[in-house]
């Protein structure tokens, strides 16, 4: 499917914020048009998620990179954000009559907890394919210490594990030429 | 007015590190504390809006507030849609460039072990920050609470169960069901919140 309609139908039914977008994305780029496999799928959220800006552009921007190029960015990009700039412009010249139906505040007091489990669950898949094994299970209970219950922000968390894992990586190697040298 | 409406949110996008809700305090400081473009009420009601309204909350905050912006300003309502435009790009365009060439670093790069072991741990941290950003969303105002309305928090527990069960279980070998999209999802529990809290 077309990368600007792919993103445009992602943009449309995010409700709720970026992290309401990783369901959506996953389920069209990861497991219907298989263009990007769950590996990539958490480096795009990963560097998304430490650079500055709207989280759910930024993903747009590289994953439509990533795909066909500038021209993918740009064309998906478009695609998210279309819907939502003229809906909300809509719902900024119609407010009032908008926000007294009770219909639409039901319907999103229903939607709501659907929003938080769609978030909720892929992170059972996505754990899978990070390949999280008894060793290296702690990473991701300390993420969500750190920031849920520590109140750190995400960005600082990537930051810190791109830190510790140059200083291991470069720690390791250093141990394995020693030991090459010493045999 | 359009030209300092685009640096203002241009200023926003570049300092917004870490999703939506970073960009909704950069953008009361700027456009309520500093600018005084809107009133403390008027960013209440932007808040709930562009949580409301489908779309990434930076857009749609940003989108709302430059129109609001010329709105407050006076201007007419061509130009207070110029001025959403404007804002929207202001805050999209600098994040995009910066990603996209560190984007193209990371491909470039991405051969090297160190730079594929970094990307191995963040994979990892990535699915603790999912989690966590799921369980920041576990919250009265999503969920109705114990001393409000008992209704409320019951239709919200089961219908979070319902989606996650739904979304996690497997597909069952030679089964012909289809498991239902997020989206298709979210359009039920709409019908189902107009239906029950009619």
């Amino acid at each position: 499917m077309n990368l600007f309609l792919t993103f445009a139908k992602i943009g449309t039914f995010t409700i709720g914020g970026g992290y309401a977008m990783i369901p959506l994305m996953e389920e069209e780029l990861v497991r219907k048009s298989r263009s990007l496999t769950a590996e990539e799928f958490l480096d795009v959220l990963a560097l998304s998620q430490a650079m500055p800006g709207v989280f759910a552009v930024n993903m747009a921007a590289v994953v439509g990179n990533r795909l066909k190029g500038l021209k993918g960015s740009v064309s998906a990009i478009c695609g998210t954000v279309l819907a939502p700039i003229a809906i909300i412009l809509l719902v900024a010249i119609l407010y009032r009559r908008l926000s007294d139906n009770p219909h639409v505040e039901h319907a999103f007091m229903a939607v709501r907890p659907v929003v938080v489990a769609l978030i909720a669950a892929p992170v059972v898949r996505l754990a899978k394919s990070a390949k999280i094994g008894w060793s290296t299970c702690w990473i991701p209970v300390a993420a969500v210490v750190l920031i849920a219950l520590l109140g750190v922000s995400p960005v600082w968390v990537i930051v810190g594990v791109m830190a510790l894992a140059v200083v291991y990586f470069l720690g390791r190697k250093k141990t394995n030429i020693n030991q090459q040298i010493h045999k | 007015m359009l030209l300092k409406l685009f640096l203002t949110f241009l200023k926003i996008g570049v300092f917004t590190f870490g999703g939506g809700y970073a960009m909704v305090a950069l953008i009361q400081s700027e456009v309520v504390e500093r600018q005084g473009w809107l009133t403390t009420q008027e960013f209440t009601d932007l808040l709930a809006l562009s949580q409301m309204t489908p779309g990434p909350i930076g857009i749609n905050s940003a989108t709302y507030a430059g129109y609001a912006a010329m709105q407050a300003e006076g201007y007419g309502q061509g130009l207070s849609v110029a001025g959403a435009v404007v804002a929207s790009l202001g805050v999209v365009l600098l994040p995009v460039v910066l990603i996209l060439g560190v984007n193209y670093l990371l491909s470039r790069y991405k051969e090297l072990p160190v730079v594929q072991f970094v990307l191995k741990m963040l994979r990892l941290a990535v699915v603790g920050i999912i989690a966590s950003a799921a369980l920041s969303l576990m919250n009265a105002a999503n969920f109705g609470s114990l001393d409000g309305d008992m209704k409320q928090l019951v239709v919200s527990v089961a219908l979070f169960v319902a989606a996650f069960v739904v979304t996690v279980l497997p597909k069952r070998e030679g089964s012909k069901m289809r498991r239902p999209g997020p989206i298709a999802m979210l359009l039920i529990a709409a019908l189902v919140g107009v239906a029950v809290y009619w």
